[in-house]
């Protein structure tokens, strides 16, 4: 990097110069290479394993062997999507993934929006320590809250039994429409994400709120509208797409969450994508490799795309507090 | 957390009331009573199944969401109340039962209340000495495997005869026949030979106090009386056989023989204050490996923090010269492992650096003839593990720093260029500093996500390899959290959720500092003041 010297010949400086930014390109380009092999090898194995038909971790390499026919490059794809539905309900899982996580996504975004409009437009005494009480409780380690989350969802279960003996005039009612926010449900999943992504998705929308000048609502007040009105037809529209982009984040943190699923869902044809791709691999590493990636490549690849599709409004959302969980 | 509001704005935004419009308040009014109804039946519900928590916490929620309606002051609130729900039952109760059963003694062992224990200790049955002879016969259920005992004794000259199912009320048989009968309610008599298995697994009959069972010795049939028996005024049990008394001792939460120390199986729950905390610092067995997963889960943390900023700025650089061809692709190529869903990108690492199949490592073995033990060597592993994790994470930062690159203005470069600075000199004295203003908060909020970031650890190498000779299972690349989750979860060598729970208090205490000081910087930084 010494290009110090000042020579007199205009020429000579220019030739260095030239070399010098030559192999500046080279160093960056090899760089980019190296970062490149880095992040992608994974992926590229996923994709070799997904259409390698041996289905083995043992047997895997880079590229796929044994392949004489199209037919037997999807031979992982058949097994997972037709074959083996009896001993994997591959299909459930996708549609468990896809419901849990449009559901609690759209409830969850309504109502911090509501919740963010109103810390974001009264000042009322406490606000401030709300703030930071949310900002705490998002931070304690929710790993040992599983015990009582576990034995809340159980809890409510037993109201089933419960609630018509302590009041047989309502036994009239099926109270086992409660079982739906149990153990081993989705509602009762669908309830902990909620209450979960709370915190966070408040503060990321009060931020925006933030930004739209409150002189919009003060016109809209003038004008003889209630706080509701206000919120529902003129400040809900303007952060529209900020709610699109909160939405997306809070799908794909549901849509790829483990531990609390894992938790709560027992039973084969309730797991999610995720708990089943996990109870998939994790009982026999080596044989069921090949169907592991091509379920990882049918349930990665959705969301990838819609990051590099959305990537800078997500950073824009990230940055704003979100980090990856 | 519930307040009174006082409306700092304009006059114009008072709360307006629900009577502006009757629809609305109609609405409001229906669902409030419907929601009501429903909450009072669920904390009816709660109380016959005598479960105190959760009913107190759904009156708590029923009579803060009506308060909320009712002052129209707390209108504020009113827009909160769903989530406030929500957070109450959800997020708060699950931190106040952590942080109460931390200052409990709640393991294996100690999972019942007293009241409980003292129930199952008195199940304990023995054959008292002077228990009456009774001469028997067996019976089976004629649909099913339950047995029954045909008991008679001779009282006075007169046959009394009593009928003892398995798990069923003994009843006496009046005008009993001489013999036995071939069938007696649903039961059918046996064949001596048919005998032999009911004697070897020897049950008990009868249920509650009035229970039987066959003495091995004598070969005849003995009622049982309770091993124990409870004086609530003393608060001691005596063993009825041997005479021995076992005192309550609510500081450690079991009945405990005052002459020998025995101690009863099952203890009982009892609130041992910071019993537990003490213990963390004092027990030279627990603290020794609780140092080492503290400074690892530190050193972890900051290590992620710092290895996946590095590349991420790094990478941010290089991509951030204009004559880069094709900056976009790369860059989208680059996030890519951003992303792939958590699980499955460090499944497929733990594939691929497996032992002996994984192609990473047998690419290594091949070429250089070393096969790294990824998953067995401790410091092998931790290495594994800062890897997979720098590959989850650069990406993120990569977004962020080449956003706060953009940012920098570029006549503040010029102006260190007129000045003679050369491109070190830029990065150090420029770059770096302004980009730890913006980055600073993110940074912070990444070190807290990986202080418990159980995923990682937990689904690569589940915190092995295990450390030798420690009290509870306890792993070299454990950090705070998955060593907590063992401790709560673990089956093998007993739960113990007190101390797991006083362990995860402190992490909270550690993490929430951390956090307050973030937030503090962030709003002294960003100046947002007016607006938080």
């Amino acid at each position: 990097m010494s290009k110090k010297k000042e020579g007199p010949h205009v020429e000579s400086r220019m030739v260095v110069a030239s070399r010098d930014k030559t192999i500046g390109l080279v160093v960056r380009y090899t760089i980019i290479g190296l970062a490149l092999i880095f992040a992608l090898f994974p992926v590229l194995f996923i994709f070799s394993s997904a259409f390698n038909p041996t289905g083995q971790l043992s047997t895997q390499s880079l590229i796929p062997r044994g392949v004489d026919s199209v037919d037997k490059l999807f031979t992982n794809f058949r097994a997972l999507m037709v074959d083996d539905l009896a001993v994997y309900p591959f299909w459930n899982w996708i549609g468990n993934s896809f419901f849990v996580a449009t559901i609690s996504t759209t409830l969850t975004v309504l109502i911090t929006a509501l919740s963010a409009y109103s810390f974001s437009r009264f000042r009322f005494w406490g606000r401030r320590s709300m703030l930071l009480g949310i900002l705490l409780i998002q931070v304690f380690p929710n790993i040992l809250a599983l015990v009582s989350l576990f034995l809340i969802l159980q809890d409510i279960g037993r109201l089933a039994d419960a609630i018509p003996q302590a009041i047989p005039a309502l036994s009239f009612i099926n109270w086992h429409w409660l079982d739906r926010f149990s153990l081993d449900s989705l509602g009762g999943v669908i309830l902990l994400y909620m209450a979960g992504a709370m915190g966070i998705n408040t503060w990321l929308m009060k931020g925006f709120f933030d930004t739209i000048p409150r002189e919009i609502d003060e016109s809209a007040t003038v004008d003889g509208a209630t706080h509701w009105q206000t919120f529902w037809m003129l400040i809900f529209p303007l952060v529209r797409p900020i709610l699109a982009v909160v939405g997306i984040l809070a799908f794909v943190g549901t849509f790829n969450e483990f531990i609390l699923a894992r938790t709560i869902l027992r039973d084969k044809n309730n797991w999610t994508l995720m708990v089943g791709l996990f109870n998939f691999i994790n009982s026999d590493f080596n044989r069921d490799w090949g169907k592991f990636a091509a379920g990882a490549l049918i349930s990665g690849t959705p969301v990838v795309i819609l990051y590099l599709l959305l990537q800078d409004q997500i950073v824009g959302g990230l940055t704003s507090g979100a980090v990856k969980g | 957390m519930m307040s009174t509001a006082t409306s700092a704005a304009p006059p114009k935004r008072t709360p307006s009331g629900l009577s502006v419009n009757p629809i609305w308040a109609f609405l409001t009014y229906a669902g409030l009573a419907l929601f009501d109804a429903l909450g009072i039946v669920f904390i009816i519900g709660f109380f016959t199944d005598d479960n105190l928590a959760m009913a107190a916490v759904f009156t708590i929620i029923v009579i803060g969401v009506n308060i909320i309606t009712f002052i129209p002051s707390l209108y504020p609130l009113r827009w909160m109340v769903p989530g406030l729900g929500l957070v109450t039952l959800l997020v708060i109760y699950p931190i106040l039962y952590t942080l109460t059963t931390s200052l409990t003694n709640y393991s294996d062992g100690h999972l019942l209340t007293k009241q409980q224990a003292v129930i199952l200790l008195r199940k304990q049955k023995y054959i008292p000495p002077d228990a009456a002879n009774y001469k028997w016969d067996a019976y089976q259920l004629e649909s099913g495997t339950d047995y029954a005992l045909w008991l008679s004794r001779d009282v006075n000259g007169t046959a009394e005869v009593e009928f003892a199912p398995q798990g069923q009320p003994i009843t006496k048989v009046d005008n009993p026949p001489t013999d036995a009968p071939a069938s007696y309610n649903g039961y059918r008599k046996l064949e001596s030979k048919e005998r032999a298995k009911l004697l070897t697994t020897n049950p008990i009959f009868g249920v509650g106090d009035d229970t039987a069972q066959i003495s091995s010795r004598s070969n005849a049939a003995r009622p049982l009386s309770p091993r124990f028996n409870y004086d609530a005024a003393t608060d001691i049990l005596t063993n009825a056989e041997t005479g021995d008394l076992y005192r309550a001792d609510d500081k450690q939460g079991a009945f405990v023989n005052a002459k020998t120390n025995e101690v009863l199986a099952p203890g009982y729950r009892v609130v041992i204050g910071l019993g537990n905390f003490s213990r963390l610092i004092n027990d030279p067995g627990l603290r020794g490996p609780l140092i080492e997963i503290f400074t690892w889960t530190v050193t972890f943390a900051l290590f992620s923090v710092f290895t996946t900023f590095s590349l991420g700025l790094f990478m941010a650089m290089v991509l951030n010269d204009p004559g880069i061809v094709g900056r976009k692709i790369i860059r989208s190529l680059l996030i890519i492992p951003y992303a792939i869903p958590g699980v499955i990108g460090i499944m497929v690492w733990r594939g691929m650096l497996n032992q002996n199949l994984g192609i990473i490592t047998n690419t290594i073995a091949n070429s250089f003839g070393v096969r790294i033990p990824w998953f067995t060597d401790a410091t092998w592993a931790k290495v594994a593990i800062l890897l997979v994790n720098l590959w989850l994470g650069y990406p993120y930062m990569m977004l962020i720093c080449s956003g706060a690159l953009q940012a920098i203005p570029a006549d503040v470069y010029e102006a260190a260029a007129v000045d003679g600075a050369n491109p070190r000199q830029r990065f150090w004295q420029i770059t770096l500093p302004l980009l730890l203003v913006t980055m600073g908060p993110l940074l912070i909020a990444s070190f807290v996500f990986n202080f418990n970031n159980y995923l990682i650890i937990e689904l690569l190498n589940s915190g092995n390899p295990p450390m030798p000779n420690t009290p509870t299972p306890a792993g070299y690349t454990d950090i705070l959290i998955s060593y907590t989750y063992r401790l709560a979860f673990g089956s093998n060598r007993g739960a113990d959720y007190g101390y797991a729970s006083a362990i995860t208090i402190i992490i909270f205490l550690i993490v929430a500092a951390v956090t307050m000081f973030q937030y503090r910087l962030t709003r002294r930084w960003e100046e947002v003041g007016e607006n938080v």
